[in-house]
């Protein structure tokens, strides 16, 4: 294959992906946008085999089929609350091929010299820094996802400062690197360090913050290939590497929004830890019920809609959730869903797991759109959501969640809050809507309520 | 504690205080319930229903013989003498209307609960009788309407001709009011209405209604939920209104109250006799004397070809429903009064509830109550709370320039050291940023997760890197490069397999 044809099979590469991820932007076009994903690296890798300086054969045969068979495997067979899991392990796996391949570049670079093979180290040096980051941040927050890890923020003393030095150290081995043209000493030691830092960033961000984890992480896989591009001469890999770079970034900006955090203050960690809470505080009482009054009221009801956080998802309550409402529906009722972004473990997981349950997707609103009519619905369900519907955090500028966009399901007629207990959310404080005139408790586990709820229809 | 349910003694009175529901959970409360026989039978509550609820049924005296007394009506002098000492009744009571009453209970050492005292706060909506009545009453004063009215409420084209639509003037936007607005419109009739507080116009409009608004500036919005008196301009004003609107409208249904004061007259005899033969009336407010100049409480009259209705006992014409709300309200009240869950009541005057509806404690006369003062919605003069809100500070403009300027002369400076070919590399990675910004921002938020996964996949990419480096002669570089390619080709299956799974899922 001639060197044009392959940069040309490249460049048609990149424009299939980019096609891939504008397909996302609606559901009816999502799924030929992943044909266009598909088609664009099998392109790429035709071209990529068939280049005449490649020649290894079988070996890449076999470590191909190996890899494409856990991978097809693991695909086939992940539960779709694993999905957070899955997407983890994934990053660490971009992260731990980039960095190998900037550890291989470093190793054999042909024959560079001047401002040119200093630029080469400099990015051997990112490359591998961003990999090695990438590849134990990802193995920690798949730890903390499967619960390997324990999901509390870890809080070594001084741990702000150990970051930087681990930052500070790394920028001034880099140097040292680059002036003595390359020592595989430094090389290693910032490995050992960036693995480090790595696994310390993650471990000390808290369970609550894992969206926002996954989708950094999300990016800075997709920085590692970026750099692993420049490092290779390669325009298809820094193409790649900056959509998957900026999409995580994306990602990310959306989760810290829907939690009125900054980027900084997650990265740093210890959510929910700082916070004095005053739980003490008198709310009031709250009212409780039964499943046979829920099924009662929702049957009467002209609106309903119902917004799940990730509790629904433990308790596998979205299958009945589903039956509740396609009963509901058949009978007339306005059923939809509001999804607030950060209900799940990752973002537009909520919706995933809906649509799994066979919840058609056009009656799955997000909170944007759904959080003006709460006022007309009849009654609200709360699934297994805490934090994402209290309304302290509009009302009350001293609560530690204040001004984090929440679904103002208390403007509704009727609010059915389904909890197993009186426990509070991630955030650590009390939730005042548990209280409200127009709120009743059902207690218990949230799939024996729906089902119970479903038996009395 | 004993709870007892009499019969109710006055005529036309079908409801009852316990409902074998609302008697259940009293049950579970701990305390044990006493009804008089056929108490509920006007209301289609037979005394096996409350047996089966775990009540005990027995002849009236015995049931006096109670603790705590459930009634709806206030108790007869005759009713007092037979409650025992240290009793409490708890009922409709008029403490305004009915000063002797309230002395005959506290001589005889007997505390009395009015249900019509319940202040009216959010925390004691669950108790708010008065509400409830309205609002059956709202709801009976269509039926009644449309039960004298000569045609349809809705407009209905038909081979036989058109039918034109009622029109409905509603006048005080209360609980009444409300119910009526809303009963009305969902039987098809155009729905106007009237209230001198401002604050409901949404309410109005929310139920379908519309709402009729003076070129006066003047707000009713009175204490407790109940419009104040207006001034004489404003009056004015609002009866030419009314009189303008009396020629056009088929039925008026009236529920203008102000407590303690006689209604006012807001229908004139002249407006009535305005109005088209064959129009109806509905005075909600009969029991305090009518709205209308021709009411005739507790009765149903004619008078100028216009059927005007006074009925004084609309809740009681729904006995089933209204049973049920009000033993729901008394059970409400009940649960407040057992503080400590253990079937039995204390009069606590710390709660502001209960101080309100006890009229009677303890062989005195408690009422009227210190006034609570809220309306439904807060007055202007309210201060919002101050509050000290970090605002974020926007970044200076000056900053963002000299930020911005100082990132473009690094860039220019390393692109004068740079060689091209790294510029030429770092053009595509700037594009593809822009790109990749625009193009992620386009994609649903419902599809954020199978955007994340097919990244996953798209980023496996990297595999090409692994497999430029296979063919060196190192075996080291060799060995590690087969590794990348393997970890990389389980990220472009998986990732790009899952994601296939996950939007095979979406479907409408």
């Amino acid at each position: 294959m001639s060197e044009g044809l392959i940069t040309g099979s490249y460049i048609l590469a990149a424009l299939l992906f980019i096609l891939a991820l504008a397909g996302l932007s609606k559901q009816e076009t999502s799924q030929k946008g992943n044909w266009f994903g598909i088609v664009g690296m099998a392109v790429a890798l035709i071209a990529t085999i068939a280049n005449p300086s490649v020649d290894a054969g079988w070996s890449i045969l076999v470590a191909m089929v190996i890899g494409g068979a856990i991978g097809a495997k693991v695909a086939l067979k992940v539960e779709m609350t694993e999905m957070p899991e899955l997407v983890a392990i994934l990053h660490s796996f971009v992260g731990g091929a980039a960095m190998l391949v900037g550890i291989n570049s470093y190793l054999d670079h042909g024959s560079m010299e001047g401002v040119l093979l200093n630029i080469h180290l400099v990015e051997v040096f990112l490359g591998v820094f961003i990999g090695a980051v990438t590849l134990t941040g990802s193995i920690v927050a798949f730890g903390k996802l499967r619960g390997l890890v324990d999901s509390k923020p870890l809080m070594l003393p001084g741990r702000h400062k150990m970051n930087l030095a681990a930052l500070v150290v790394s920028a001034l081995l880099m140097m040292h690197f680059v002036s003595v043209e390359g020592s595989t000493f430094d090389l290693v030691i910032m490995t050992v360090i960036a693995l480090i830092f790595g696994w310390h960033l993650i471990m000390s961000i808290g369970g609550a913050d894992m969206p926002v984890v996954i989708s950094m992480l999300n990016s800075y896989s997709g920085w590692a290939a970026a750099a692993a591009g420049f490092l290779l001469s390669n325009d298809l890999l820094i193409v790649t590497g900056a959509l998957v770079g900026s999409s995580g970034a994306i990602l990310s900006y959306i989760m810290c929004k829907a939690m009125n955090r900054s980027f900084i203050s997650v990265i740093a960690g210890g959510f929910g830890t700082e916070v004095s809470i005053s739980t003490d505080e008198d709310m009031g009482e709250y009212t409780e019920t039964n499943a046979e009054a829920v099924a009662d009221m929702l049957k009467n009801a002209r609106n309903v809609i119902i917004t799940p956080g990730y509790g629904m998802a433990v308790a596998q309550a979205q299958h009945p959730v589903h039956e509740v409402t396609q009963k509901l529906r058949d009978a007339g009722v306005n059923v939809r869903f509001g999804i607030h972004p950060v209900a799940g473990r990752l973002p537009g997981h909520m919706n995933v797991l809906l649509a799994e349950a066979k919840v058609p997707y056009d009656i799955v609103l997000e909170m944007d759109e759904i959080n003006d009519d709460f006022g007309e619905t009849d009654v609200v369900l709360v699934i297994g959501a805490n934090d994402t519907v209290n309304p302290a955090a509009s009302e009350d500028p001293t609560s530690p969640i204040a001004g984090m966009p929440v679904l103002e399901v208390w403007n509704a007629e009727n609010v059915i809050v389904f909890k197993r207990g009186m426990a509070t959310g991630y955030a650590g404080v009390q939730n005042p809507l548990f209280f409200k005139d127009n709120t009743s408790m059902l207690f218990g586990d949230a799939k024996d309520s729906v089902d119970k709820i479903l038996k009395s229809f | 504690m004993q709870i007892g349910i009499p019969k109710e003694t006055l005529k036309n009175e079908n409801r009852v205080a316990g409902t074998p529901d609302s008697i259940e959970k009293l049950i579970k409360l701990g305390f044990s319930v006493v009804v008089e026989s056929n108490a509920g039978a006007s209301a289609s509550f037979s005394d096996n229903l409350y047996k089966d609820s775990g009540a005990e049924v027995t002849k009236g005296e015995d049931v006096w013989n109670s603790d705590i007394i459930l009634k709806v009506n206030a108790p007869t002098e005759a009713e007092v003498d037979l409650a025992k000492e240290g009793a409490t009744v708890i009922s409709f009571i008029g403490p305004a209307q009915n000063a002797d009453l309230l002395k005959k209970l506290a001589d005889k050492k007997v505390n009395a609960m009015a249900m019509d005292s319940v202040p009216r706060i959010s925390r004691a909506q669950s108790m708010d009788a008065l509400s409830s009545t309205a609002n059956i009453a709202g709801y009976r004063a269509v039926v009644e309407a449309s039960h004298y009215f000569g045609r349809f409420f809705t407009g209905q084209v038909t081979a036989a001709g058109k039918v034109p639509p009622a029109k409905v003037l509603i006048i005080g936007a209360g609980v009444a009011g409300l119910a009526a607005i809303g009963t009305a419109g969902s039987l098809g009739a155009i729905v106007r209405a009237f209230d001198t507080r401002l604050e409901v116009k949404e309410q109005i409009e929310s139920l379908g209604g519309q709402f009729l608004k003076l070129d006066f500036e003047e707000d009713g919005s009175g204490s407790g939920g109940y419009a104040k008196t207006m001034s004489d301009e404003f009056i004015k004003a609002e009866m030419a209104l009314f009189a303008e609107q009396a020629k056009e409208v088929d039925i008026i249904i009236t529920t203008a109250m102000i407590p303690g004061k006689p209604a006012p007259k807001l229908i004139t005899a002249d407006m009535v006799k305005s109005m088209k033969a064959g129009s109806v009336i509905i005075d909600l407010a009969a029991a305090g004397g009518g709205n209308c100049e021709l009411t005739s409480p507790g009765k149903a009259i004619t008078k100028h070809g216009v059927k005007i209705v006074g009925f004084t006992d609309m809740a009681s014409r729904l006995p089933g429903q209204a049973s049920q709300l009000y033993s729901n309200n008394l059970l409400n009240l009940v649960k407040l009064l057992d503080k400590n869950k253990e079937g039995s009541i204390e009069i606590d005057f710390e709660d502001e509830v209960v101080r309100g509806v006890t009229v009677v404690k303890d062989g005195e006369v408690t009422w009227p109550a210190p006034p609570i003062s809220v309306s439904a919605a807060p007055a202007q003069a309210k201060p919002a709370p101050v509050v000290e809100k970090k605002v974020e500070e926007p970044v200076s403009p000056v900053k963002k320039t000299v930020g911005m300027a100082i990132a473009g002369f690094l860039f220019l400076w390393l692109s004068s050291v740079a060689p091209t070919e790294f510029l030429s590399h770092f053009t595509v990675f700037i594009l593809a940023c822009v790109v990749g910004y625009h193009v992620v921002w386009s994609v649903t938020s419902a599809l954020h997760t199978p955007l994340m996964s097919v990244t996953n996949a798209v980023s496996g990419i990297i595999v090409v890197g692994a497999l430029l480096q296979i063919s060196s002669d190192n075996t080291v570089v060799w060995a590690l490069a087969l590794l990348a390619t393997l970890i990389a080709s389980i990220n472009v299956v998986g990732g790009f397999l899952v994601t296939h799974r996950m939007l095979k899922m979406f479907r409408k």
